[in-house]
């Protein structure tokens, strides 16, 4: 623990983020309006849940390249089967088990086929698109029918607070819970931390990856379904759209690393505020699109660039020197040397420098 | 005993077994199912052949598909595209010609002289939405309008803002008070509309370039509670479920549509123009704009809008 712990990219970022709020508040009327304050939360619901799903997967040392063609085309079908006619239901319970074998897929060709993660999920995403698109549902965008349940989830407020919001602030923290709290969300750091001596030590890590895909996958459909109850209509061309590296975007800019094993849910939900102040901010002043995305970047590349002057790379270990996840990294050292003999007390000398 | 007519032979004689082919920007909206519908129906009809390709809104998946199609061995005799911005496939058009295919160029318009332009006057088009929006508002509104653009490339887009901003200057006492872009996505335009409407709560019309994401902007008026209050009109390809339930419920106050049926006749008369004229690819060049207006809740009637699954399923 160094005093550079101070400014891990967490703390940078949230520092980021009281900043552009400060100076929004100060200089952009309107902003610190109650509505304004909920539709900036709001605006990033759909995002923030989608990178709860993502940074589960990513902390384990994964990536889900197919959890936005997940989303949108699981939202489709269910829309395209009730308005063929299903039993709302059936209509569920059908989508439920399509959206679960993609999740268990995915993980089998990981776990089990050895693929990358990475090409994984881009091939099935890309499959689930191609074949929702072209065999299941006839057009781009697909209507909410009217008097469905979608629809009065849209227009449910509480306290002024749309659904949404709910949705999130509550999947943040089943997620919270499942990842701090029990054995399999501990799993998902040992695994991330180092996967080899995760499976020495006895964790079933095939099952475990298959485990996060399928939560993944959930969540994405969670997310379209949200997003369709608020639009009344899903446009799968939110496939082609940036909204994926949107998610990693913010589960990168919140400071979980893409090398897996730290960070949580609160760098999620650092980093969806970051990035909603800043649409929100530049919206009210109204900087064109293209702009947008080029303060977006800039804001990336800063915050990455001050994390590691401030938290160089340990040459040794290619492994941040400060990890703002020690005493979970004393948790994993203290079941690997006590789970397996030799091979873990080499790994816990290798973790302490020697 | 009069000799035969001369035209039906000779309209068969230049017309049957010719080629042509539909590359839109994609194949999974409403517009595009509705050209490609009549343009088979039309087309397999003289005796040609029709295909379409789908680039699934990909700016080098349509490049690869009209490169692909120049260079097969039976290229198409009349290529129809819809060009996704002002620039991208000009070379790519300028060596079809060159190989003596005729370039049909739809709905958006590019820079690129084709043998004809189908579509809509965007600049017009965009006139004909202020002048529904300003009627909207009237006298004693707020006078505030706020725009939610596509984007900053596509020439529908640009031209229709022009367009919008021209009624207005007439109306000098009328202010835009924001103008965000879509990028034609529902969601981004669901959020920059809230929040248009928490900085300009006095707004009495909205203007969206595009029925496809006005369904956010729609949403976010109706989040507000002002759907009725707030005026929203947008433009699109008439469909049924896209524009005219859409009137009647009230979430669309006007729609200026795209008239697919007289554009698809368009497109249709031109190829057959085309294809006997005996005229080299890339020597003509006109412009046929479709006849547009704005439509409102009181003046939709049951042929207004089409219906793509009725059209589809060849009804």
């Amino acid at each position: 623990m160094t005093g550079h712990q101070v400014w891990s990219q967490e703390r940078i970022v949230l520092a980021l983020a009281v900043l552009l709020f400060a100076i929004s508040a100060v200089l952009l009327p309107g902003f610190l309006a109650a509505d304004n304050l909920i539709s900036i939360v709001r605006s990033v619901s759909v995002l923030g849940i989608l990178a709860l799903g993502m940074a589960i997967v990513i902390i384990g040392r994964g990536i889900d390249l197919a959890v936005v063609a997940i989303m949108a085309m699981s939202a489709a079908w269910y829309l395209q089967l009730l308005n063929d006619g299903w039993s709302g239901a059936a209509a569920l319970g059908v989508t439920v088990a399509g959206v679960l074998a993609i999740g268990l897929a995915n993980g089998f060709l990981i776990a089990y086929g050895d693929v990358p993660a990475i090409f994984a999920t881009l091939a099935s995403g890309a499959f689930v698109f191609g074949y929702v698109r072209s065999q299941l549902i006839t057009q781009d965008a697909i209507p909410v029918p009217r008097g469905n349940w979608l629809e009065s989830l849209g227009s449910s407020r509480l306290f002024g607070i749309p659904a949404e919001v709910f949705v999130f602030a509550g999947a943040a923290f089943v997620a919270y819970l499942f990842l701090r709290y029990t054995k399999w969300g501990r799993y998902v750091y040992f695994m991330g931390d180092n996967f080899q001596a995760a499976r020495n030590m006895g964790i079933p890590v095939r099952p475990m990856i298959m485990l996060r895909y399928v939560i993944s996958a959930l969540i994405a459909l969670v997310a379209g379904l949200l997003t369709a109850s608020s639009l009344l209509s899903i446009n799968t061309r939110v496939v082609n759209s940036t909204l994926l590296y949107d998610i990693i975007l913010v589960v990168v800019i919140g400071g979980i690393g893409l090398s897996g094993g730290k960070g949580g849910i609160r760098n999620v939900i650092g980093g969806a505020l970051l990035i909603g102040i800043m649409l929100n901010a530049m919206t009210i002043i109204d900087i064109p699109n293209i702009y947008q995305n080029l303060f977006k970047a800039t804001i990336l590349l800063i915050a990455i660039i001050v994390d590691s002057l401030l938290n160089p790379r340990d040459e040794q270990t290619a492994s941040r020197a400060t990890s703002d996840y020690t005493g979970d990294a004393n948790d994993l050292e203290k079941h690997l040397c006590c789970g397996d003999g030799c091979r873990s007390a080499c790994f816990c000398r290798n973790r302490n420098g020697g | 005993m009069a000799d035969d007519d001369p035209g039906p032979a000779a309209y068969s004689q230049a017309l049957s077994g010719k080629r042509v082919a539909l590359v839109p920007m994609a194949m999974g909206f409403d517009l595009a199912q509705g050209w490609a519908a009549y343009l088979k129906r039309e087309v397999e009809g003289w005796g040609g052949a029709f295909e379409t390709r789908d680039p699934n809104w990909s700016i080098e998946a349509g490049a690869q598909a009209i490169t692909d199609l120049i260079n097969s061995d039976q290229h198409p005799d009349v290529l129809v595209v819809h060009s996704p911005d002002l620039n991208s496939y000009s070379k790519l058009l300028k060596k079809a010609q060159a190989k003596g295919i005729y370039v049909i160029l739809i709905d958006n318009p590019a820079n690129f002289p084709a043998d004809a332009f189908i579509g809509s006057d965007w600049d017009r088009l965009g006139q004909l939405e202020a002048e529904a929006a300003v009627k909207a508002c009237g006298d004693s509104s707020s006078k505030q309008i706020g725009l939610v653009q596509g984007d900053q490339v596509n020439s529908s887009s640009l031209y229709q803002y022009a367009g919008i901003m021209k009624v207005l200057a007439k109306h000098p006492d009328y202010k835009v008070v924001a103008k965000p872009d879509s990028n034609w996505d529902a969601t981004t335009a669901r959020n920059v509309t809230a929040t248009m409407l928490q900085q300009n709560p006095d707004v009495c019309a909205i203007i969206d370039f595009w029925d496809g994401d006005a369904t956010g902007t729609s949403a976010s008026i109706r989040d507000a509670g002002k759907q009725g209050k707030i005026a929203l009109v947008t433009t699109g390809g008439g469909e049924k479920t896209a524009d005219c339930d859409k009137l009647e419920s009230g979430e669309y106050t006007a729609v200026v549509t795209t008239e697919l049926h007289k554009q698809s006749g368009d497109m249709n008369a031109l190829i057959k123009f085309l294809l006997q004229s005996g005229q080299p690819a890339g020597t003509s060049k006109s412009y046929i704009y479709t006849l547009e207006r704005a439509y409102t809740k009181a003046d939709i009637k049951p042929d207004t809008c089409w219906d793509v699954k009725a059209l589809q399923a060849g009804k």
